[in-house]
């Protein structure tokens, strides 16, 4: 049985180094293009036609537009409509990497925590700086909660310091928890598919075919949520409760 | 030849238990993810392909998505406001159709009301005239009848008369007098008048 692990394995595909840094040209990398090259080519090639009554594909290109503004402005509003660019490429980035890396034999690049953790510090950073940005000092009136008595305040504050700090963090390991524990599971249960096959006839083949639609569910689901947080802190940026 | 095949499959499954050996020794054991090794390949790689879709979203993609949907939205709303213009413009027509039509039906009434009245005064003169003329005639007919009816009954009172002298001249064989026939005769019939 193959190790279920060997799947997340980085190996260079070409090397490359930066006075020192490893810049490698890796398999991760490669998934990465073509990610981005797969969700060009689905919004360009889509839309070419630029047609009234949409076709096939056009239809998805402006179902997946529609689905991202719906998203923005119903949790953040008109004032989300500057920051559309940035929430439809983390999204489509995101969902094109998760569906991309359950075809056989290729890579996920979102089960590595480095690469969600990035994306998770972009929106953390990048909220807090709309944030104060937009409120000046006032953004810092995000940590005092409303409506509570004095005395409490010094063991308030610094819970909801904490729990405003710990987002990144819960943004990240959920993505890339999802992506390795569903990836590992699918292999493991593929691995029993023989050895299993000899007692239990079909059912492990069954039950693995069950995990991959199972999966494609979570890779929606996952680009979904990554989504909606980052569009609801982003509320909390430019709102302030 | 037997010690050549032998030596393949040895290689071979040889390789087999190698391969798998190689590559838990590069994974470093535990869970690639948490090769710190691989994170600045990772993270350069990252940034610049996210950069680029970015970019490409930005001022490629979604600009024209955008703009396929508001030319779709303006000429849903061009076509429903020229809709709505044609609905106005034929809810006008009926409504001056409706109202030509109105009219022609009271000009047809009116015609036909004046040509009924003129005819029923026409007919109305006619009766008159011809029952003055009915009654000129009947009035002349009358007076006709009465004159005849008079001469009758003077001619009657001198056949009377004779009968009434020769009938007497006949029994009696005397000629009765004239004047007292003629009184007598003139009682009887007025007795029977």
């Amino acid at each position: 049985m193959a190790n279920p692990i060997e799947q997340f394995n980085v190996y260079p595909l070409i090397e490359i180094n930066l006075g020192g840094v490893d810049a490698s040209f890796t398999n991760a990398s490669a998934l990465m293009v073509l990610t981005i090259a797969s969700v060009s080519l689905f919004l360009t090639l889509g839309m070419r036609g630029r047609a009234l009554v949409p076709g096939r594909w056009q239809s998805m290109a402006e179902l997946s537009y529609e689905f991202i503004a719906g998203l923005l402005r119903d949790n953040v509003g008109s004032e989300g409509r500057r920051y559309f660019p940035f929430v439809f490429t983390l999204f489509m980035f995101i969902l094109f990497a998760n569906m991309l890396g359950l075809l056989p034999y290729s890579f996920t690049i979102t089960s590595h925590i480095i690469v969600t953790m990035v994306l998770a510090m972009v929106v953390f950073i990048g909220v807090t700086a709309v944030g104060i940005i937009r409120h000046g000092f006032k953004f810092f009136s995000f940590f005092v909660p409303s409506g509570v008595p004095m005395a409490v305040m010094p063991l308030m504050i610094p819970i909801e310091i904490i729990s405003y700090l710990s987002r990144p963090v819960s943004l990240s390991v959920r993505l890339f928890a999802n992506m390795t524990a569903g990836h590992i599971m699918m292999k493991v249960f593929a691995g029993f598919v023989i050895p299993l096959g000899i007692f239990g006839g079909w059912a492990p083949l069954g039950v693995d075919v069950l995990l991959v639609g199972f999966e494609f569910l979570v890779a929606f689901l996952q680009a979904y949520v990554f989504t909606v947080l980052t569009c609801l802190y982003l509320n909390d940026a430019i709102h302030l409760h | 030849m037997r010690s050549l095949i032998f030596a393949v499959s040895v290689s071979v499954v040889g390789l087999g238990i190698a391969a798998p050996a190689q590559a838990a020794a590069s994974g470093g054991g535990g869970l690639p993810q948490l090769d710190i090794s691989t994170y600045s390949s990772q993270v350069i790689w990252l940034v610049i392909t996210f950069i680029a879709l970015y970019v490409m979203m930005n001022w490629v993609a979604l600009p024209r998505i955008g703009e396929v949907l508001e030319e779709r939205q303006n000429r849903i709303d061009d076509n429903l406001t020229k809709a709505e213009d044609l609905k106005t413009q034929a809810e006008a027509a009926s409504n001056a159709y409706d109202a030509s039509l109105a009219k022609a039906r009271g000009q047809a009434f009116d015609a036909i009301r004046e040509v009924k009245d003129k005819a029923s005064a026409e007919a109305n003169e006619r009766q008159t005239q011809l029952t003055k003329r009915l009654s000129a005639s009947i009035k002349d007919a009358e007076a006709g009848i009465a004159t005849a009816k008079a001469e009758a009954l003077s001619s009657i009172k001198e056949v009377a008369v004779d009968v009434a002298r020769s009938a007497i001249s006949k029994l009696t064989g005397e000629d009765a007098n004239e004047a007292s026939v003629s009184k007598a005769v003139s009682s009887a019939l007025k007795d029977r008048a």
